[in-house]
């Protein structure tokens, strides 16, 4: 039988909370037997795109961050959605190395470390409503037994 | 995050220890600035054994110290990294500007 699991959770976009929302969906993962290579993916995956909607999504103004996680069988899904300024041009943003903010030393590597370190990346954005990051990693080890 | 600091002849050795995001990037920028124009630093070791985390914004704060660390003609390197740390140096292209060395002396020897 399919085994499914989910989790929802939301906070204030301060930067104190991307340390607390990478290690909450590391902590749900763990179910899922992961090696620490396979967490250690998760939790930067997880603060870049919590780390987006902070200094893009509100421009370091107070919002709402969204963490959603399904589990079906050995496949994590995770959506990240923030009600922020959205996404002009989604194929610019995640382009290696460009960023919009390069006075703050941003080094523009958040959606290519994403892409690298997930199985599969979706984002979804509208100027003036939000973006929304879905990422799906598939984990092997539960498979083994 | 802590920092602790070794510096030997003008080689400023840094051992960053705990969790370097965004959170935490521009307290540590700032602190290392403040470090290595205080004691005029020409070349910056990173010492990478005790760092636990590291996301796109340390890359950040380790490209913006190199570019002043080069502007004045020293060069940067980084030690001890670990696999996870490695992963994401790797992907930024961070060993085509910087070196990667075993440990702390190999690093000395190598600037």
């Amino acid at each position: 039988m399919e085994y499914k699991n989910h989790m929802k959770l939301q906070f204030d976009s301060k930067s104190q909370n991307e340390a607390f929302a990478r290690v909450v969906v590391a902590a749900f993962a763990a179910q899922l037997d992961p090696t620490i290579e396979e967490i250690a993916d998760i939790k930067t995956a997880v603060s870049e795109a919590v780390t987006n909607s902070i200094i893009h999504g509100y421009d370091g103004n107070l919002g709402s961050v969204t963490v959603e996680c399904n589990i079906i069988d050995n496949t994590l899904e995770i959506i990240i959605e923030d009600d922020g300024n959205g996404i002009e041009d989604i194929k610019q943003a995640m382009e290696p190395l460009f960023t919009s903010k390069p006075e703050l030393e941003r080094s523009g590597m958040g959606f290519t470390v994403m892409e690298t370190f997930m199985d599969e990346v979706d984002v979804i954005s509208e100027v003036g409503s939000g973006t929304k990051i879905k990422m799906v990693k598939k984990f092997n080890s539960l498979n083994e037994e | 995050m802590q920092l602790e600091y070794q510096l030997v002849q003008n080689t400023l050795i840094v051992k960053l220890k705990g969790e370097l995001d965004h959170h935490v990037a521009e307290k540590i920028r700032q602190e290392l600035d403040d470090t290595i124009k205080k004691n005029r630093c020409k070349n910056l070791i990173f010492n990478l054994s005790d760092m636990r985390f590291m996301d796109s914004s340390g890359i950040g704060v380790i490209i913006g110290r190199y570019k002043y660390i080069s502007q004045i003609g020293g060069k940067v390197a980084v030690v001890e990294v670990s696999e996870k740390v490695d992963k994401i140096f790797s992907l930024a292209g961070m060993y085509r500007i910087i070196g990667k060395h075993q440990n702390q002396l190999d690093a000395l020897n190598s600037l």
